[in-house]
Formats: structure tokens, C-alpha cells, sequence
């Protein structure tokens, strides 16, 4: 078994460096159309190039972060049953989900979409949008965000069953969804109280500051 | 009995969704898992169907383009942005500075406190859209001074609760951008058509407060003497006011030979920047003309106003499509987090986190319904909704409104808006289009529908956010050094139901009046008014609306030339 769990680390490693640092692709796509915006009305000038790149950093933002989103067991479930269930159920209910909802999705997926970015590679093929960008890197994206789910399943499985032989600490005792958002309350409000500490701290500083 | 499930495929697909569904396991995978598994028992059966199943494998390998089609979805962009604008809004102490500012401003008057949150409650709602920021940011600053000077606790509770929920509603809101994406409509139409009704909600709110401190003037009491701390000054603050007024009037009539008719917008900016200069002038340097509650109004007021011009004024001006909108308040929010001196690498990589997982799990969500769509409309589900819903013949639009407002308002105890976006309403276009809802008309209800799940004890996420920032147990005031009760959840509770009894006859209002929303498309063209101008046929332009040339057509055939179409002029419309 801890040879297998030493696999599912190293898929959960890779997961989390991927899905941690795809999040600045966001941050550059709301530049990319802030900017954008702004020079189309200014100057009046636009490329769709710079339209389409929006999106294929956004795709790859959430298509390559799906896969540690699944590890830290963030996709929404509807608790009305399953957070009725002892530990034990939960277990059961995610290793059948696990096997049989998203392995052979995802698999499927990564198989099909494959072959779909391999065509656009070996003909060059081009958005059919005026000055439009090459299609194959956001159909590669696509299938690697499916690939990377898929190695997630199988890192999931490993972790499940281990975690249900005893063998491993459960990484994710089960929060309600309504638990979750108290949780987030008190955070936010933490981090609320914290700055504005910081805040007054920074003016008593100043304050200090000004009577010298 | 094979020829049996073969032809009710759609129900038993759809009732066993509903057990894949309650099983527990991520909703994203369970809609993709149930749609593979009806795509192939779909396949096996399509032969005993009578033709009314219509999948194939060579249909399954469409997948890969309807994939490509969710990611290189343009609409949805505007999910990221605007869930980051919120998350930096909400780290930027903007709601701090307002809630304290307009409290002040209101406070004196009785029910002053619960206006100032409403005030603020729509404020945010315009910005961000984000309703656990709105709820719990009032809910540390509002409460405790609610209740240190006496208001009831419930009253206290339900207003900031309700508020939180405006902005699910208000435009520029998340569940707005889904619900046109999946209707097929724009989101600059769908904001258009939600401003309204979100402003008459807002105003019931208003309502309510002001008939509860008639009624029950103790429950809603104004703030003590000792306690507004920005003393007077309404009157330079109104002088302001007019100062805005004048500068911007006096710069529109000089813009208005250049700019036309959108002088009056650049006029109204260059009055408010004029006044909000000044206000920083007359602080800084100390000269104090305008009273303190003036120059904080002035500061506090402003640079929100100024975010909600960039994002919903550019929109709504056309000057910008809804996502450049939000990547522009997005940017908006980083410049006013930086001159708040809240800016920092930390805050920009919270955000991010948090929007990415979002952006992650809705669009995962988004493919499990594509490929759950894929093999119910494969089996004809679409139809046997249709059916279900609209009935044989003349099903009443009214009746089907009531229908699914019931409907979704049940589902949305156990599912939250993403969910019922993807999975029901999808379900829904077809028979409302057959009963001719306008889509945008039906969004706006299923999005004020939606709001109130929010607000619904004891599943009602606001009140959970609310809840962990409301004192639990009794608790020392640090201003009177009184201990103070803690909130109960009952208190909670029960402030919450005025508030969903408000929104639910919100729901029924914009079934009644769908005028609120249909403004969206402009003003009505009168068909009466409209006059076509038929020079060579005079005899025909008898009013209202002529008829077109039939008589011509119906004349013996004297040659080709008669039957050449008449030479109608352009209708002209007459305003």
C-alpha cells in the first residue's frame, strides 16, 4: 500500500503545483481585457487575438485547477443526505462516486479529447476569427486539464481506500455546506478585524509621526 | 416491457438525476456519470423506441466540440472578473468606511441605522455581487451598534440579512451572467431588465423599515446625542449637493454642442469630480469650509459611485461589453484597495484562489450539465418537459410562472443557483418560449426567485453569515461596558421572514408588471403611430396600419408594371 500512496502524493504534488499556480492567468486575462477594452475605445483598435486570449487563459485557469480542486474536495456536493451519513457511508458514497461517476468520465474525456488536439496540431488549424490565434495549445489544455483529473481519480481512489483500511488520516473530515459558510464567515471576519488593526496601528504610527 | 422504458426515457432519466444527485457525491460528476450512463442505455434501446430516441456513438464524439464551446465561452468570462472585483471590494474596507459614514448620516432619524443599511446594502450590490461579503461586513459593524442603542434584535438581524441578498439581484450579480448565458440572452440585456425591479425591492425594504418604526417606533429607536460622533452639518452637505448640481449643468451646456446627448453623463462627471476634489482640498489643507459630515460623506461616497459608473454606467451606455465591465471594476477595485493603503500581494493571491476554485467547480458543473443535455435531449426530454409543462394546447402564461416560481423556489432549499441555472432552467426555455415569455422577463423572475433561497430559514446561506459574525452568548458592549444578550438563531430566524414574505411578493410583482423589466428594450413602438408613407398610393393611407398593397395585387393583371411591389416610403415613426 505505500507504494501506491506514494504514487497518489506525487499525483497530488503535481495537482497542487499545477492548480496553485494556473490562478495568475486569471489575474492576467483581467488585464489583458481591462487593457483591451480601453485601447478599443481610445484608439480604436482591436484584434480578436487579444479577445481570444481572454478565454484561453481562463480555460486554462479553471480546466487545470479542476484537478486540485478535486483534491481538496472542493467541487459542491448537495448534502441533504449524504451529511445525514455516518463517516463510514460518506466513505462508501465517495469511493462508488470515485470509480464510477468520475473515473469513466473523465477518462473518456481525456481519450477523446486527445486525438481532438492532435488533429489541430498536425493541420495548424487557425481560429476562424479574423487575426484569430492557433487552436491546438487551448484543445491541449483541454485534454491536459482532462488527463490531470484523470491521475486525480486515480490519487483520489488510492487515498479513499487507504483512509478506509485505517491505513491514512481522513484529509477531509466531511463540513455541511452551511457549516462551511459559518467557517468562511468567521475567517472573513478574522481577517477583517486583522487589517483593521494593521490600519490602526499604521495611524497611531502616523500619528507618532506628526508629533515630532 | 423493453418498448416500455424505451419510451419513457426521459422520466426515468430524470428521476434517477434526482437520486444521483441526492447521493451526495460532487454535483459536477454526477451529471456527467448520469448522462454517459442514459447516453449508452439510450443507444442499446434507441431500436425500440418508435424513433423517439434519437442517440448514436458516432454522437457521443460531438463531445469534444461541445467542450471546446464551454471554454470558449465569452459570457462566462465575466465570472472571474467579477468574483475578483468582489473578493478585492471586500478586503478593501469599503463597506467599513460607508456603513460607519452613512450611518451617521441617517442615524438621528428613527430606523436611521437599518436605512443606512439598506443604503448600503444596494451600494455594494452594485458593485460587487458577492452576498457573504455584503452580510458579514455589516454584520460586524452594524449589529453591535444596532443593538448597543436598543433596536430589536430581530428587526437588526432581517434587515442586514435581507440586504446581504440584494446582491443577488442587483446587477452586476454572478447569477445574473449565468442565467443569460443559459437562456441564450445578453447579459447587458439582462442587467438592464434586473436594475428595476432590484431598486423596487430595495425601496420595499425602505418600506418596511419606515412602517416598522411607525408601528413599533421602540424596535427601530434613533441613535443618542452622544453617539453621532460627525455631528451636524446637513447644510453644507446639501450645498454640495447643489454645487454638484450647478457645476454639472453649467459643463453640459458647454458640452452639450460637442458631446450631444452625452453631455449630461460627462457634465454629472465632471460636477461630482469638481465637488469630491474639493472635499480632499478643503481636508487636507484644513480650511473646513464644509462641515466634517460633509467632507466624509463627500470621500466615503464617492469612489464607490465612481467603480459603479465604470462598471454598470459603461454597460449600460453600450461604451463597454458586461465582461469588459468587470475587468474594469475589477481593475477599479485594485486602484481603490491601493489608495485605501489595502493592497498587497496577499490580498491579490486570496483573491485569486478563491475566484479560480469558483471559476473551476461552476464550469465543471456547466460540462456535467452539457454532457447530461447531450443524452436528455437524445431522448427527447425536452419534449416530454415541454409536454409536462405547457400541456397540449393553450397552457396560461401566468399559471406556468406560478408553476416554476413554486417550483424553483422548493428546489432552492437543496440546490444553489449554479445548480438550478445548469440543470432546471435549461429545462425551462423551451415551454416558455412556446408560451412566448420574453427570456429576459423570465430571467428576472427566476433570479429574484432565486435571492430568496438565500434569505429562507433554516437553509438560507445569509442567515448562516450572518450567524457567524452575530454574537453567539452575552457579550460586554465596548462602548457602554453594558453585557449585552448575544443574537439567538431563533431571533435570526424570525427576522428573516418579513423579508422572504417581501421577496416572494416581489416575485409575484414582476409577474404582474412586466413592464418593470421589458424596458430593457427600449421605448415601445406604438403600432397606431406608425405611419407608412406610400406616396404613388394615397387612397391605401387610410390610418392606423395600412394595408400593405393588397388591393394592388388583387387588381386584373394590366401588365407587369402594377405588380411590381408599390413604392412604399421607410415607416416613420412618430415618437
Amino acid at each position: 500500500m505505500q507504494g501506491v500512496l506514494g504514487i497518489s502524493r506525487a499525483i497530488d504534488r503535481l495537482s497542487e503545483i499545477i492548480g496553485k499556480s494556473v490562478m495568475w492567468l486569471i489575474f492576467v486575462a483581467i488585464l489583458i481585457s481591462a487593457i483591451n477594452a480601453i485601447v478599443r475605445k481610445a484608439f480604436n483598435m482591436s484584434s480578436n487575438a487579444w479577445l481570444e486570449a481572454q478565454w484561453y487563459l481562463f480555460g486554462a485557469a479553471f480546466m487545470l485547477a479542476s484537478a486540485y480542486t478535486l483534491k481538496q474536495n472542493e467541487h459542491i456536493r448537495i448534502d441533504i443526505f449524504y451529511g445525514t451519513r455516518t463517516r463510514r457511508t460518506q466513505h462508501w458514497i465517495d469511493l462508488f462516486g470515485h470509480v464510477f461517476f468520475l473515473l469513466p468520465f473523465v477518462a473518456l474525456m481525456a481519450w477523446m479529447l486527445i486525438p481532438y488536439a492532435w488533429q489541430a496540431f498536425s493541420i495548424g488549424q487557425i481560429s476562424t476569427n479574423a487575426g484569430g490565434l492557433i487552436i491546438w495549445p487551448a484543445r491541449a489544455l483541454l485534454a491536459a486539464g482532462f488527463v490531470l483529473l484523470t491521475l486525480q481519480a486515480v490519487s483520489e481512489i488510492i487515498k479513499k481506500i487507504a483512509v478506509m483500511r485505517g491505513e491514512m488520516e481522513d484529509p477531509h473530515p466531511f463540513i455541511s455546506a452551511h457549516e462551511a459558510a459559518e467557517l468562511e464567515g468567521a475567517a472573513l471576519a478574522a481577517e477583517v478585524a486583522r487589517l483593521a488593526e494593521v490600519e490602526a496601528a499604521r495611524a497611531a504610527n502616523s500619528a507618532k509621526g506628526d508629533g515630532k | 416491457m423493453i418498448e416500455f422504458i424505451a419510451l419513457n426515457m426521459a422520466p426515468i432519466m430524470f428521476a434517477s438525476l434526482v437520486v444521483f444527485l441526492l447521493l451526495g457525491y460532487p454535483v459536477a460528476f454526477s451529471l456527467a456519470a448520469n448522462g454517459l450512463v442514459f447516453f449508452a442505455i439510450g443507444v442499446w434501446l434507441a431500436p425500440y423506441s418508435d424513433n423517439s430516441i434519437t442517440l448514436d456513438w458516432p454522437l457521443l464524439f460531438t463531445m469534444p466540440q461541445r467542450l471546446w464551446g464551454v471554454m470558449s465561452n465569452e459570457t462566462l468570462l465575466a465570472i472571474p472578473f467579477f468574483t475578483f472585483m468582489g473578493i478585492v471590494l471586500e478586503r478593501s474596507g469599503m463597506a467599513e468606511d460607508l456603513l460607519d459614514t452613512i450611518g451617521q448620516l441617517f442615524g438621528p432619524i428613527r430606523g436611521g441605522l437599518a436605512y443606512a443599511v439598506i443604503i448600503v446594502g444596494a451600494l455594494l450590490a452594485a458593485t460587487t455581487g458577492v452576498v457573504a461579503a455584503s452580510v458579514i461586513a455589516m454584520g460586524l459593524i452594524s449589529l453591535p451598534i444596532m443593538l448597543r442603542y436598543g433596536y430589536d434584535r430581530r428587526v437588526a438581524s432581517g434587515v442586514i440579512a435581507a440586504s446581504g441578498t440584494l446582491a443577488q439581484i442587483i446587477p452586476p450579480s454572478l447569477v445574473l451572467i449565468v442565467l443569460a448565458d443559459q437562456l441564450g440572452r445578453s447579459v447587458g440585456d439582462m442587467y438592464k431588465g434586473a436594475m428595476l425591479p432590484g431598486l423596487v425591492l430595495t425601496g420595499f425594504y425602505v418600506v418596511y423599515v419606515f412602517l416598522v418604526s411607525i408601528f413599533r417606533p421602540t424596535w427601530v429607536p434613533a441613535l443618542p446625542l452622544e453617539a453621532r460622533t460627525l455631528g451636524h452639518g446637513i447644510t453644507s452637505l446639501l450645498v454640495a449637493v447643489a454645487a454638484i448640481i450647478g457645476i454639472g449643468y453649467l459643463a453640459h451646456t458647454q458640452l452639450y454642442e460637442a458631446y450631444g446627448a452625452n453631455a449630461d453623463i460627462f457634465g454629472a462627471t465632471i460636477g461630482i469630480a469638481a465637488v469630491y476634489a474639493y472635499a480632499v482640498i478643503d481636508k487636507n489643507l484644513k480650511i473646513n469650509l464644509m462641515s466634517r459630515l460633509t467632507q466624509q460623506v463627500i470621500m466615503v461616497l464617492i469612489p464607490p459611485l465612481a467603480l459603479i459608473f465604470l462598471v454598470l454606467g459603461t454597460i449600460f451606455l453600450g461604451i463597454a461589453t458586461p465582461t469588459e465591465g468587470g475587468a474594469m471594476g475589477a481593475v477599479g477595485s485594485l486602484l481603490l484597495a491601493a489608495m485605501k493603503g489595502r493592497l498587497n500581494l496577499t490580498v491579490i493571491r486570496q483573491a485569486l484562489e478563491s475566484t479560480t476554485r469558483l471559476s473551476a467547480f461552476v464550469m465543471f458543473i456547466l460540462i456535467g450539465a452539457r454532457v447530461f443535455s447531450l443524452s436528455f435531449y437524445g431522448v427527447n426530454g425536452h419534449v416530454w418537459v415541454e409536454h409536462l409543462l405547457v400541456g397540449d394546447g393553450e397552457g396560461s402564461v401566468t399559471g406556468f410562472l406560478i408553476f416554476v416560481s413554486v417550483l424553483v423556489f422548493l428546489l432552492a432549499f437543496f440546490l444553489d443557483f449554479f445548480e438550478l441555472a445548469f440543470i432546471i432552467v435549461p429545462l425551462l426555455i423551451a415551454p416558455a418560449e412556446a408560451l412566448g415569455i420574453d427570456l429576459i422577463w423570465f430571467g428576472v423572475i427566476l433570479g429574484v426567485n432565486m435571492q430568496t433561497s438565500f434569505m429562507h430559514p433554516p437553509f438560507g446561506f445569509s442567515l448562516f453569515y450572518l450567524r457567524s459574525v452575530a454574537p453567539k452568548s452575552s457579550y460586554v458592549d465596548k462602548v457602554t461596558g453594558k453585557t449585552m444578550a448575544g443574537v439567538t438563531t431563533q431571533q435570526i430566524y424570525w427576522g428573516a421572514v418579513p423579508f422572504v414574505i417581501i421577496q416572494v411578493v416581489m416575485i409575484g410583482v414582476v409577474i404582474a408588471f412586466p413592464q418593470l423589466v421589458m424596458h430593457y428594450k427600449g421605448p415601445a413602438i406604438d403600432p397606431s403611430k406608425v405611419q407608412i408613407l406610400a406616396p404613388t398610393l394615397n387612397t391605401l393611407n387610410t390610418g392606423g396600419v395600412p394595408k400593405l398593397g393588397a388591393p394592388v395585387l388583387g387588381a386584373p393583371n394590366v401588365g407587369g408594371a402594377i405588380l411590381g411591389a408599390p413604392k412604399l416610403g421607410a415607416p416613420v415613426i412618430n415618437p
